[in-house]
């Protein structure tokens, strides 16, 4: 058995599209009832097909341990994956497959101030969000004083909530969880609220409480907080890991990946015939192809669907950077095409791309012009280990491993 | 080795809490563990709501008696005095007020736990608590009120001077008759609110339908005899001329109703807890 304070096995979590959003109507669900039978006529292709669309994996074969004592950081973008994770280790929603073991008593930390209420006063939010978080009575009473003092509101302790200012309120609802002594602590952003100095007092107060061997698992969009509090950083993206290492190299990965605006979308000129209609990396896992995560070698494949034949063309690819600077590009032999489904390869031995995104054209052309041209959508993410030089002046398009040394090759020179 | 020390320590406590997240398995699976170990987090709710309940309101607590009350004395002028129902000779205000007392609870409670999912709709997107607790702790708080509404019953029997018989010891047994099946219902409808909020629409029709399907505004004893079995799958029909009986003892003890009713009562709660909980793996996703 590990001894690890989190493990993950290939969770998974699917959402039914629009779950989330407006509820569903009883007189939607007669509704659909009403017309099955005319859905059934219409044949059951159609239908199988609207079904698989419907799900969404928001996250996917994700596995990984935290060891004990360890405080991990999640990042990623917005919709990548992180709360959906955070949220299936604190319980509040269960995985659709895979499985996650906590050892140890769990504190989360998704909001700030889970179940206080307006109407009551201090003290008594005190104690109705402690039991909320997880703290016998017992618990509570002991360290009430201790809560109020860390939050510098004594003077308003029977004051209803409603009349405290929102920092106040923050200032109490944190104290109330920092004194909630976990073994596992999970945390969603809710540092990113309340004013800076109070903000420095709990995180040096979590830092207290690492130092006592507490596991940390911390979700944040700020990099600097991330920087300082964690040693481990786990990058996700379109529902999987896409790295997982040190909390510098990730963040310095994410960043300069992050830094990228977005691209000015061209249509390209798209063909009747022929269309290109997906592209990945070969060698990335298959939820998130885009991401380039090795300097190569590296395989790129385009889908082209052809509809009627198509004479005489040539294959042409490329890749641009956020400015439209084209990094490669090449083009192949004429070919004949046939109806079908096809598959455009390149190969290349190596692609040594700084971090950040980048944008794959792929086009069957002739003497005259483009018969289709596809500006490849999703955009490729690179996110490899950075090298580049310390001086930013220095900094390069290349982006690969190197060794410098100096060797002596020859004894004293004579004069 | 320092570390190899501390390690130890922490395989201490470690061995105490041990948590496997898996996906939702099973029909069966109650986690009635968990629920008695939050029971203390029950307590907590039922304080809120109750807490909550009167902040803020000019008569406070005396909204708990003004209800039912105010529907007594429409009940005794209209049904009693003018439609001339028959009372097992009960003065019309016993009468009314013994059945409106746990017929007003159960209502309340019904509606309370069925609003309670999607009334706590943050704190269940944020935190895990056995979510089994937020409907209990609904019918438990509305037993304050019930018990603040009963003191005013004693009122009324002593202005008619009567007083409970010896039976009233049945009436803790019918009150938590009454709250089961307040729970039983309110389990299955909020956990239906939660995916579908038509629900809340639907609920005070279905609180008007049960009163006229109960012996409230008239005495079981008018419902014919063939169809009494039938009216007695009812539980509210047991606990209303329980309630008379064992507060007057006037009509007979419906024990045999009361028979009838505890079966259903556990057929409807047996069945609310298993839909609850499959509900509850994916409730703060719908919610």
């Amino acid at each position: 058995m590990s001894d690890a304070a989190i493990q993950c096995h290939e969770l998974g979590k699917r959402y039914r599209i629009g779950e989330r959003q407006p509820y569903l109507a009883l007189r939607d669900l007669l509704a659909t009832a009403w017309t099955a039978p005319l859905r059934a006529l219409n044949g059951k292709g159609h239908r199988s097909a609207k079904r698989a669309k419907e799900y969404l994996w928001a996250l996917r074969n994700t596995s990984f341990e935290v060891d004990r004592g360890q405080v991990v950081g999640l990042i990623g973008r917005n919709g990548a994956g992180k709360s959906t994770l955070l949220k299936i280790l604190a319980r509040v929603t269960r995985p659709t497959e895979g499985w996650a073991e906590i050892r140890g008593r769990i504190g989360s930390l998704l909001e700030v101030g889970t179940g206080f209420h307006p109407e009551l006063t201090g003290r008594e939010n005190v104690f109705l969000s402690g039991a909320i978080l997880g703290m016998s009575h017992a618990e509570i009473l002991r360290k009430f004083d201790e809560i109020v003092a860390f939050s510098e509101v004594e003077k308003f302790i029977d004051t209803p909530l409603k009349y405290y200012s929102s920092g106040m309120g923050l200032r109490l609802a944190f104290s109330v969880a920092a004194h909630l002594e976990p073994e596992v602590l999970l945390v969603d952003e809710v540092l990113a609220v309340g004013d800076l100095n109070f903000q420095k007092k709990c995180i040096s107060k979590m830092g207290e409480i690492a130092q006592g061997g507490l596991t940390i698992i911390f979700v944040s969009h700020q990099m600097n907080q991330i920087r300082r509090l964690c040693e481990r950083v786990l990058w996700i993206e379109c529902g999987g890991i896409l790295r997982d290492g040190s909390s510098g190299d990730v963040v310095t990965a994410y960043e300069s990946a992050m830094s990228s605006g977005s691209y000015e979308t061209t249509p390209g000129a798209r063909g009747a015939q022929s269309r290109f209609y997906r592209w990945g990396i070969r060698e990335s896992p298959l939820d998130h192809s885009n991401h380039l995560t090795t300097m190569g070698p590296v395989t790129v494949v385009f889908s082209l669907r052809v509809n009627e034949p198509v004479r005489g063309v040539q294959p042409d690819v490329g890749l641009v950077d956020r400015e439209n600077r084209v990094m490669w590009a090449g083009s192949g032999a004429t070919i004949d095409l046939e109806p079908g489904e096809h598959e455009l390869e390149i190969m290349l031995p190596t692609l040594p791309l700084r971090p950040g995104s980048y944008r794959w054209w792929a086009g069957l052309s002739r003497a005259h012009g483009w018969v289709e041209l596809w500006d490849c959508h999703p955009e490729m993410i690179v996110a490899t280990d950075v090298y580049q030089h310390p001086n930013e002046k220095c900094s390069s398009v290349l982006n690969m491993p190197h060794e410098i040394a100096i060797h002596q090759v020859k004894g004293v020179i004579c004069s | 080795m320092a570390t190899a020390g501390t390690r130890q320590l922490h395989g201490a406590t470690f061995a105490g809490e041990r948590v496997r997240i898996t996906p939702p398995a099973g029909w069966f699976d109650l986690e009635l563990k968990a629920l008695w170990k939050a029971r203390e987090l029950l307590y907590f709710f039922v304080w809120r709501d109750i807490k909550i309940r009167y902040k803020q309101t000019a008569i406070g607590a005396a909204w708990a008696v003004l209800q039912p009350f105010l529907t007594m004395v429409v009940f005794s002028l209209f049904f009693g005095k003018l439609a001339k129902i028959p009372s097992h000779g009960l003065p019309y205000p016993v009468f009314y007020y013994s059945a409106l007392l746990p017929w007003t609870y159960f209502a309340t409670s019904m509606q309370a736990a069925t609003s309670t999912i999607v009334d706590n709709q943050r704190v269940i997107t944020k935190i895990y608590f056995p979510r089994l607790l937020l409907p209990i702790s609904a019918v438990f708080s509305g037993v304050v009120d019930f018990l603040i509404s009963f003191v005013l019953l004693l009122g009324i029997m002593l202005y008619y001077r009567m007083i409970p018989t010896l039976a009233a010891v049945w009436l803790p047994a019918l009150l938590l008759l009454a709250l089961l099946t307040a729970l039983g219902v309110g389990l299955w409808l909020s956990a239906l609110n939660a995916i579908y909020r038509d629900v809340r629409y639907v609920v005070p029709f279905l609180v008007q339908f049960w009163m006229f399907a109960s012996p409230v505004a008239y005495p079981a004893s008018l419902v014919p005899e063939r169809w009494r079995w039938l009216y007695a799958l009812n539980p509210l029909t047991g606990v209303i001329e329980g309630f008379r009986w064992a507060l007057t003892g006037q009509g007979e003890a419906p024990d045999r109703m009361l028979a009838a009713s505890t079966v259903a009562v556990l057929a409807l709660l047996a069945g609310g807890l298993i839909y609850f909980r499959r509900i509850e793996t994916t409730m703060a996703d719908v919610v």
